[in-house]
């Protein structure tokens, strides 16, 4: 049992804002799951409800009008403290390709020259780590991941890209992601993963949770341009295990 | 069906929007002033979610393949059918053949043109709301057709409504999350001096020209919502519409309500606004 306390603030009058301690924690991300869980049980479903969940806080967004603040925030604290007693929370591991491939990994070269490893020192370091999906926002399927080794730390580009294309893998200071879709953007780009973060070719549009777990595998770029064909027409032959 | 002879600037197809996605990231999207997407539907007895479009600062020409009734609210933007002018915030019956355009914006930003039980395009995630990538297109392309039904009798229960005139642009805003990290000086500035919209004003955000002085304040990244004030290391302030990103790393300083976002939403380069204090009943 954690010790955590939260603060409910609210957030105009249609949602209310549940804050953690201000820190990146595994812990609080549990926590925070456990009382999602007891939230949807409870009624607080899409569409009438949204909730958006990002490190430490979790949003309670009512899509029909506004709510009475402290009923609701009565009603979030007795499960709050339910939510502290729970076990286990079920969350997945997603493997996902990346193809380290020159074509793709525009800033590989630059990035081992900063920090001063070899091109395999620096796929094994990015494929050895298993990530934690802090968050989902920013564009649709866009992953905040926690747990990037410190050895992979590096400075965003000074020159932001007009156009990085979709699938595309980056670093930027403690963080690693993947652009869901074509966009401008400041990341050094080590590589590219095939499989769409979302895509409405299949349903849901977005396979991953916010406390699921991803970890990266190399691919040649042979493999790419197969699972790329693949994932157009919906087909994924994604591996994922229950962790 | 509705020819699309001209597209206007950025003519849009909107509903209320597209709701249970935002943990994947979808923004909410829909009409950026509902309230006056909601009356239009309302005179021609459509159902609120009904989809219409949204026309920005300038109209489409439309050609009509049938007969049907429409609205058009929102912004003081004269319309005619067959080159004579029809009453705004009215129903109004059209026939087969029968061609719209609309004269020079006078007043407002975004005008609504809703047809007698809704533009009837492809639903995508539940909505038909404008969004891209979610939707291909991200505004109206030139020749293209709109579905909708045929509608040749309608008698309506109000045919029409008066339009208060807006006097103050006042915008009524909540402290947000973060609002206490302003010093005393800078929670002076905001309630009481004037702000201006930027050039850099769109569907997603409307930047301010007014900044609040520097500052380095970092927040771990967290919800946001449309009507979001977020306030950036350089100063400068943003405040997010409808179709904003759903998580946001600026601290959250004000939450405007959701009729001054609508009103919001009919502001546009240059025009100015106070924000007016609103406290929470807590």
């Amino acid at each position: 049992m954690t010790d955590f306390k939260i603060q409910i603030q609210p957030l105009g009058l249609h949602a209310l804002l549940i804050n953690w301690p201000d820190k990146v924690d595994e812990a609080i991300l549990k926590e925070m799951l456990r009382l999602r869980d007891i939230l949807v049980l409870e009624g607080y479903h899409t569409p009438e409800w949204d909730i958006v969940m990002a490190y430490r806080s979790l949003a309670l967004i009512h899509n029909a009008g506004a709510i009475s603040y402290l009923e609701e925030k009565v009603k979030v604290e007795k499960y709050f403290s339910q939510a502290k007693d729970n076990g286990e929370i079920a969350s997945m591991c997603w493997y996902l390709p990346v193809c380290y491939d020159e074509e793709f990994a525009l800033d590989l070269d630059e990035v081992c020259g900063k920090l001063s490893l070899s091109q395999e020192s620096l796929i094994d370091l990015h494929t050895s780590t298993n990530y934690r999906v802090y968050g989902i926002g920013f564009v649709p399927g866009f992953m905040y991941l926690g747990g990037l080794p410190e050895q992979l730390e590096s400075p965003r580009r000074e020159h932001p890209r007009p156009l990085v294309l979709q699938g595309s893998v980056g670093l930027a200071g403690k963080q690693t992601g993947i652009y869901p879709q074509d966009s401008p953007g400041g990341w050094n780009i080590i590589g590219n993963c095939p499989i769409p973060l979302f895509s409405l070719a299949v349903d849901p549009p977005c396979f991953v949770s916010v406390g699921d777990q991803i970890r990266f595998y190399a691919i040649s770029k042979a493999e790419h341009e197969l699972r790329k064909i693949e994932a157009e027409v919906g087909v994924y032959n994604l591996k994922s295990e229950a962790v | 069906m509705i020819n699309v002879v001209q597209p206007g600037f950025f003519t849009t197809i909107q509903d209320m929007g597209r709701f249970g996605l935002r943990h994947f990231g979808v923004p909410v999207s829909g009409c950026m002033d509902r309230d006056s997407a909601r009356k239009a539907n309302l005179l021609l007895e459509n159902d609120p979610s009904d989809a219409l479009l949204e026309i920005t600062m300038t109209g489409p020409e439309l050609i009509f393949q049938l007969a049907t009734y429409i609205t058009i609210t929102g912004a003081h933007f004269p319309a005619t059918v067959n080159s004579v002018e029809i009453p705004l915030n009215t129903v109004v019956k059209i026939e087969a053949e029968d061609r719209l355009q609309f004269g020079k914006l006078q007043s407002g930003f975004r005008t609504y043109l809703a047809v007698k039980g809704g533009i009837q395009t492809e639903e995508i995630l539940n909505s038909r709301s404008y969004y891209k990538p979610i939707t291909v297109q991200n505004r109206l392309k030139k020749g293209q057709e709109l579905q909708c039904e045929a509608w040749p009798d309608f008698d309506p229960r109000l045919s029409s409504y008066q339009v208060e005139k807006e006097t103050t642009a006042n915008l009524l805003a909540f402290p947000g999350p973060e609002f206490d990290m302003l010093q005393a000086e800078q929670t002076t500035q905001l309630w009481n001096s004037e702000f201006t919209v930027a050039k850099e004003n769109n569907r997603m955000a409307y930047q301010l020209e007014e900044g609040i002085g520097k500052h380095s304040k970092t927040i771990l990244t967290s919800a946001t919502l449309p009507g979001t004030v977020q306030y950036t290391p350089a100063g400068k302030l943003i405040i997010l519409m409808r179709d904003a990103q759903t998580t946001g790393g600026y601290p959250r300083i004000l939450q405007i309500r959701e009729k001054s976002l609508n009103k919001l939403a009919q502001l546009k380069t240059g025009d100015r606004f106070r924000f007016k204090k609103q406290a929470y009943e807590v």
